[in-house]
């Protein structure tokens, strides 16, 4: 193998600023889908484990069939597939709005939430009953007791599984690249391209990639510290597909 | 909405996308399959070497475990795209690039679940073993992985069913598996949103059944402490 290695092409030209985006659009993405995952992983988390039949069965339903499908699968669809059947007006606006970065959100965040689901689920299972049994005994009603009681300690025990699904969305926001979401891949990719530099732009991407998920894994630590309720561990579902 | 796109190309969909019969070297269980046996190799010799006493070893099994867990899989699949043909000399074809990549990557995730299967292991079961008089290598042998293996089903049926999902990705650099296969009818079809769904469909009956298994065998309390 002989490779002349010139790193000076990362930041000569646009290629710097081409990095920077990236990083840019890959938090943004992530941090927007990880908002919706949250949102939907809580409520579906909680409403699998609730009293009613129907309600546990409609949130199972969500889970199970979007967590068993690839999400690239999931990118097309929300890209390709869903478009077509919007209203003109919100198909006009979304033209204008950059419908890849929205599809990918969507793909993101309803993918991920369907996990995220699982993982509270544990939480709110490693959650003595007599906990909510008391909650319901002091008077609260059952969305009460959910509401202050039983989804604030879960989301206190899931801190270390949650931040393994955290670390996956970002990395899998990487996909988003496929339905053109000019992320950090992609801008590898495309330094690559420009520069035929296949091995600085790839390292730098990658270094990139890792120092971010360090720098999130480090954050979360301090959050798991201050969050920790003694005695109590989740046994989180992290290998979960 | 019109399924018959569908049922016109269902064997191209099914023969050619997904089991890898047909004029392109395609296939999602072509790669899947042996992605996860190699993976399941490299992925035990990594483990035990994380597990070893010298630092030689467990501290690249560690460097390796946490690069490939750190690094998204759509990163390692272009890095074995556009690195081989440069250290070779010359281009593979996708199913070789993406095979590697897959065994590679996976080897990360699957070296985790040995690990934790051998520790799994009760500690006297080690005690006993060397008391028997058995050296290092064949307790390992004999003794813990035959019981590790019966703790780690459940995970790797899990790991298989990630696998069988991101096997959707070699589809970017062109390789025709059941995703690409969907692509490449829509591109002549215009029917996004049918060929999407029934891929869909297709994925999440495979991911699903297995994880009715995994869920089973949890369930029945059949795996360890034998």
């Amino acid at each position: 193998m002989n490779y002349n290695f010139d790193w000076s092409v990362l930041w000569s030209g646009q290629t710097g600023a081409w990095l920077l985006d990236g990083v840019l659009v890959t938090l943004k993405i992530s941090s927007l889908a990880w908002l919706a995952a949250v949102a939907l992983g809580i409520l579906s988390g909680a409403l699998r484990t609730a009293p009613i039949t129907l309600l546990r069965w409609l949130a199972a339903a969500y889970v199970e069939f979007f967590r068993n499908v690839p999400l690239l699968v999931w990118m097309f669809f929300w890209y390709f597939g869903m478009p077509p059947l919007l209203p003109h007006a919100l198909q006009e606006w979304l033209l204008d709005h950059g419908a890849e970065f929205w599809a990918g959100v969507c793909a993101l965040g309803v993918y991920h939430g369907a996990r995220f689901s699982e993982v509270i689920r544990a939480g709110i299972h490693a959650i003595p009953r007599t906990q909510f049994e008391a909650a319901v005994s002091t008077g609260l009603t059952v969305p009460q007791a959910y509401r202050l009681i039983i989804v604030p300690i879960a989301l206190r025990l899931i801190v270390p599984p949650a931040t393994n699904e955290t670390l996956n969305l970002l990395k899998n926001s990487s996909v988003a690249l496929t339905i053109g979401v000019a992320e950090l891949t992609f801008q590898t990719r495309q330094i690559e391209t420009y520069t035929a530099r296949a091995f600085e732009a790839l390292a730098a991407g990658t270094l990139i990639y890792l120092l971010l998920c360090l720098a999130i894994a480090a954050f979360m630590s301090r959050v798991e510290r201050s969050m920790a309720i003694p005695g109590m561990i989740a046994r989180g579902q992290s290998g979960e597909p | 909405m019109d399924f018959r796109v569908i049922t016109d190309n269902f064997s191209f969909l099914m023969l050619q996308g997904f089991i890898g019969f047909g004029p392109f070297a395609g296939g999602t269980l072509r790669l899947a399959l042996p992605a996860i046996v190699l993976g399941f190799l490299l992925g035990t010799c990594i483990g035990l070497a994380r597990l070893a006493h010298s630092p030689w070893l467990s501290v690249p099994a560690k460097v390796y475990v946490e690069f490939f867990r750190g690094v998204p899989l759509v990163m390692v699949i272009f890095w074995f795209w556009f690195i081989v043909p440069v250290m070779l000399g010359r281009s593979l074809p996708e199913y070789a690039v993406a095979l590697t990549a897959f065994v590679m990557f996976e080897a990360a995730y699957l070296a985790e679940i040995v690990r934790a299967g051998i520790q799994s292991v009760p500690r006297g079961q080690v005690e006993a073993a060397t008391a028997t008089g058995l050296a290092r290598a064949p307790m390992m042998r004999y003794v813990i992985l035959p019981q590790a293996l019966r703790n780690m089903i459940p995970a790797l049926v899990t790991q298989f069913i990630v696998l069988l999902k991101d096997t959707s990705l070699a589809s970017i650099i062109g390789y025709v598996d059941l995703t690409k296969a969907a692509q490449i009818v829509n591109n002549r079809e215009i029917r996004p949103f049918e060929l999407y769904l029934f891929i869909a469909v297709v994925y999440w009956i495979c991911s699903y059944t297995m994880s009715r298994y995994v869920r089973r065998w949890e369930n029945a309390g059949g795996q360890s402490a034998r």
